[in-house]
Order: structure tokens, then C-alpha cells, then sequence
């Protein structure tokens, strides 16, 4: 499985980073803590049998002349949940995209669910963007919002069903916005946006789950209502790639995490993953979120 | 009721009348996808690209609106292009683009000798000289505009709420974009009538502001729009039947109207626009 990953450019001992998880190795105290994800860590599939949901190797994407994406080498399997951590300006959201065939990659190749980004089949992937991106200020209420994940599924020109609305409601009940459907989009906080944002994706009753930044701006009684309902989800076999700059729920959430520089500096459990030479090699010397990170990791 | 119905017995007035409120119409329709995305500024940059055109078409000697059209197209097209290429803002875009094409225009009317009344028009409008064709041309256009909003309503709302989104889930944002903005660019060389290239973009701009003080959905947003686009090119040429005034001002002054009662009467929009501003500022602080 991820034997076959590449960690020649990463500035940590290949064997400690990326190794495939193994339950028999002998940092016996980090099994423990591996709680949330024990079980689907353990389950998840063989390299021979069902192909990877992401693959790049050697992938390189950048704006306007400005690389970006320099050589980001990984795969995550089906059934994973992945959190990749990096400063700001890292290419976390950048990466996202190139996963989602929304920015194009300018070397290296790329596979999602066994085919080339830019050709994938889009109902099969869910997007939820950074909250920023979005025109608050116009006038859709959350329903409409939510309803706005099926409108890739129905195609050109045909109208939402009775069928769609029902997806909507379960939706909007499992983010326990059940009650707010009515409710403009702008008058929501950032929590419940997110939130209602989540629920678009899932209306869309994706394969793989990608979100940009979910917590930015979420209060932690929301932080942690997302998080619970995209574990459930994960357990139930949908594949989850998430960004963040908030370090403090990587260990808690992930089951693998990708320390993103513009590289991948460091890719793997949180357990392995999270220690002061990784977070430094990625986030350049900040000792007080490095310490924290490296405690609730432990 | 004769101040309603005297105006109507000159042929004239009944055309002007038709083909204002079917630009109005159209204006404030697609006008409201302008105010959404945020590129106001796109009406008055088309319109005045388009005066490069209409002059090179006044020298040729070749219908002026099809100058002023392939024009505006491209200006609308390279405008889309730079913007998506480059780092510059919509804004700055159009900035560049729309100055450059009409100091291509000014300098080639400079070099026009003798007074050059047809190219006035252009730049103020003047509705009561439409003709038959004008009538087609505005009928045409005003189905053209309904047809692909009814027709793609719910992807143009997709992708100008969350165009990134829209593109993840498998929207041609980038064929949308262009579509709407070459309609754009085609509404407004047909409303030069009206307003002319100084005013037009109050056609698109005003009714849709307008409506997005008094509604709180999409759908409502367009009918208000529409219903202030039509009432103010109506209301407005009656003005300047009476008032002996130019029309093209009387339609954009009514509309102004028509905004700051909206903004006055509008307690709803004020709340959800400080809603958003407090959220806004919550966000940034907890960041």
C-alpha cells in the first residue's frame, strides 16, 4: 500500500515517515491514542485489491508563473481521512484542487477514484470550498444552498425533484440544521455556514470528500459537531481530505496526516507524523503550536 | 386618463414605449447576475468600448450598431481572458480595456470633419428614433436574454454564488462566464437606444440594486428587477414626454428614484447587511 510511496525530498528519516501503519511496531504508547481511527485504520484495504482514491506522483501546479506544488508525491487509500496541515500560502488548498481537476497540474501525474482529475466523474467528488470564496451577501437561503449540491447530478437545464428536496432535508437534519432551511445564508454564523456548506457536499452522496479550511472561523461546540459527522461518515466508507491550519485537532480527527511546504515534508499517522522536526521542516520554527500539537499527539 | 393615453397617438411614442420597456426588461434581468458578481463597472466598460466601433463603423460606412457590437464582444471577451489569466482585478481589467477602446474612438472621430450628429445619439441615446428594425432587433434580444436565463437559471446562480464549487461539481464556469458576458455585451449595444453609452449602465446597475434592498431570495430579486426595470423606462419616458427632456435621463432618474425609496423603506436588507458585516468581523477575529 504505501510501501510504495516516494519520501526521497522529505527531510525526515524515510523509514520513521512513511511507513505503512503498523499495529506491531514498538512505540506501544501511541496505539492508545490512536482511538477515534483505530478500527478503520486497521481496515483499511490492501494494495492489491481496490485501487487508490488519490494517487500523484512527482506533481507539480503553481499560479501565474509561481510554483506552488513542488513534486507532492502521496496516495491515500479508499475508506482514509486525511488532514493535510501546512502554513498559510503552503499549497493546502491548491493541492485540494488539483485533486478535485479544478487547477490544472503542470507535471507529474495525477489518478482520483482511477481516473485523470481534469476527466473525473464530478458526482463522485464533494468540494467544499474556504467560506471566503463564497458572496455572503447574496440572497439564497440555506436550502437553496444545500440544493445546489445535487445541481451536478441533474445536468443542463433539468429542474430539483421531490427526490432532491428530500436529500436536502435528510442533509440539513444530519448537520442539525434542520430547523434553518428557510434561514438566509448570510444571517448564519460561521459555524452554521460551514456547516450548512458540509451538507451541500453530502446531498451530492460523494465518493470522496474534499474540504477546504472546514473549522476556519468555527467555534468549538461546531468544530466538533463537523468533525463527528465527517468520522461517521468516514466510518461508513466516504473518503475525506481535509485542510487546516488548526493544529490542535489533527491528532484527535485524522487518521493520516500530510505536512505540506509547498512539498510534502512528512506523510503518516499522526502518532509518527506529529513531532518537533516535521513541524519545524513544515511550519518553520513556531515552538508554542509545535509544542501543543506535539502533546495531544503524544 | 387622457395624460395616459394622449402620448400613445403618435407612432412614435408607441415605439419608443415598446422598445424602452422591453430594454428595461432585459437590462435589469441580466443586471441582476451583475450586481450579484460584483462587476457593476462591466456596463459602463462594455459601452464605452463599444464607441470605437460604432465610429470605425461611421467611417466605413457599415451599420453602426454591428461596429459598436463586434466592439463591445471583444472587449467583453478580452476582459474575461486577462482577468482569469492574470493577477489584475476585474475591475482594473476593465479599467484598461474599455479607456484604451475609446480613446481609439475619440481619436478617430477627432479626424472626422464637420459635425457628426448620428454619433450624438450614440452617446445619449435618443429611444423616440427607433424604428421597425429597432423593434426586432429589441424583441429578438429581450427573448434571446429570457430564454437562456430560464433556460440555465439554476447554473448562472451556482456559479455566481460559489463559482469554485460550481467548477468541483462539474459546471462549465468558464463557458458561463463568457456566455454572460458576450449577453452583456450584446444587451447593451441594443439599449444604447435608450440610455446611450454614458447612461446605459444605470439600466443594468440601478433596478437590480434596487431589488436586492427589498427581497431576500434569488428568484423575487429578478421580478422586482424586472418590474422596477420596466415601470422606470415607462415612467421615465412619460417624464420626458411631458417634461420636454431628454429620455434617456428621465429613465435612468426614475430608476434612481425608485433605489433610494427602496433604501428608505428597507429595514430587512439593513439588518441582514449588518448580519453579515458582524459575521464577517467574527470570523476575521477568531482567525
Amino acid at each position: 500500500m504505501s510501501g510504495t510511496r516516494e519520501h526521497d525530498h522529505t527531510h525526515v528519516a524515510p523509514t520513521q515517515i512513511g511507513s505503512p501503519p503498523d499495529h506491531s511496531h514498538s512505540i506501544a504508547p501511541a496505539a492508545p491514542h490512536l482511538h477515534p481511527h483505530d478500527g478503520h485504520v486497521r481496515d483499511r484495504a490492501p494494495a492489491s485489491g481496490v485501487p487508490a482514491a488519490i494517487s500523484f506522483a512527482g506533481v507539480c501546479a503553481g499560479y501565474f508563473g509561481r510554483d506552488v506544488l513542488d513534486e507532492v508525491t502521496f496516495s491515500v487509500e479508499r475508506g482514509d481521512f486525511v488532514g493535510i496541515i501546512g502554513p498559510n500560502g503552503s499549497g493546502k488548498s491548491t493541492l485540494l484542487k488539483t485533486i478535485a481537476g479544478i487547477h490544472p497540474i503542470q507535471c507529474g501525474t495525477a489518478t482520483v477514484l482511477g481516473s485523470d482529475p481534469a476527466r473525473l466523474d464530478r458526482r463522485k467528488i464533494g468540494y467544499v470550498p474556504q467560506i471566503e470564496t463564497v458572496n455572503w451577501a447574496f440572497p439564497v437561503s440555506v436550502f437553496d444552498v444545500v440544493l445546489m449540491g445535487r445541481y451536478g447530478r441533474l445536468g443542463l437545464f433539468k429542474r430539483p425533484t421531490r427526490r432532491d428536496a428530500d436529500a436536502v432535508r435528510a442533509a440539513l437534519d444530519e448537520v442539525g440544521m434542520a430547523d434553518r432551511g428557510e434561514s438566509l445564508i448570510g444571517q448564519l454564523s460561521g459555524g452554521q455556514q460551514q456547516r450548512a456548506f458540509v451538507a451541500r457536499a453530502l446531498v451530492q452522496e460523494p465518493e470522496l470528500l474534499l474540504l477546504d479550511e472546514p473549522i476556519a472561523g468555527v467555534d468549538a461546540g461546531s468544530q466538533h459537531a463537523i468533525f463527528t459527522l465527517l468520522e461517521h461518515r468516514n466510518h461508513g466508507g466516504m473518503t475525506i481530505v481535509a485542510t487546516t491550519h488548526d493544529l490542535s485537532c489533527v491528532a484527535t480527527w485524522f487518521g493520516q496526516v500530510l505536512c505540506l511546504n509547498h512539498r510534502v515534508i512528512a506523510y503518516g499517522p499522526p502518532s509518527q507524523v506529529l513531532n518537533e522536526q516535521t513541524l519545524s521542516a513544515t511550519f518553520g520554527s513556531h515552538p508554542l503550536i509545535i509544542g501543543e500539537a506535539v502533546r495531544s499527539a503524544d | 386618463m387622457h395624460w395616459l393615453t394622449d402620448p400613445l397617438q403618435n407612432e412614435f411614442m408607441v415605439r419608443a414605449l415598446v422598445a424602452s420597456a422591453l430594454i428595461g426588461l432585459t437590462c435589469s434581468i441580466i443586471g441582476v447576475f451583475v450586481v450579484l458578481r460584483n462587476m457593476s463597472f462591466i456596463g459602463d466598460g462594455l459601452a464605452h468600448a463599444s464607441f470605437a466601433g460604432i465610429v470605425i463603423a461611421y467611417l466605413l460606412k457599415i451599420n453602426l450598431y454591428a461596429g459598436g457590437l463586434v466592439f463591445a464582444v471583444l472587449t467583453a471577451l478580452g476582459i474575461g481572458s486577462i482577468s482569469k489569466r492574470s493577477e489584475l482585478s476585474l475591475d482594473t481589467t476593465i479599467g484598461v480595456l474599455f479607456t484604451s477602446a475609446f480613446a481609439l474612438g475619440v481619436l478617430l472621430m477627432s479626424r472626422v470633419h464637420g459635425y457628426v450628429s448620428d454619433l450624438q445619439d450614440f452617446l445619449f441615446g435618443n429611444i423616440l428614433g427607433v424604428d421597425r428594425t429597432d423593434i426586432v432587433l429589441v424583441i429578438s434580444l429581450a427573448i434571446l436574454v429570457l430564454a437562456v436565463v430560464v433556460l440555465l437559471y439554476k447554473e448562472l446562480l451556482f456559479a455566481s454564488f460559489d463559482p469554485v464549487m460550481a467548477q468541483a461539481s462539474g459546471l462549465p464556469t468558464d463557458m458561463l462566464y463568457y456566455l454572460l458576458l458576450v449577453l452583456l455585451a450584446v444587451t447593451i449595444i441594443v439599449s444604447l437606444q435608450a440610455a446611450g453609452i454614458v447612461l446605459v449602465a444605470a439600466l443594468l446597475v440601478t433596478p437590480a440594486a434596487t431589488a436586492y434592498q427589498l427581497t431576500t431570495r434569488f428568484r423575487s430579486m429578478v421580478v422586482v428587477s424586472a418590474c422596477i426595470g420596466v415601470g422606470s423606462a415607462v415612467g421615465g419616458l412619460y417624464a420626458s414626454y411631458y417634461l420636454n427632456a431628454a429620455s434617456g435621463a428621465t429613465i435612468v432618474l426614475a430608476a434612481t428614484a425608485c433605489f433610494f425609496l427602496a433604501m428608505a423603506l428597507s429595514p430587512k436588507r439593513r439588518s441582514l447587511l449588518s448580519a453579515v458585516l458582524a459575521s464577517r468581523r467574527n470570523a476575521a477575529a477568531g482567525r
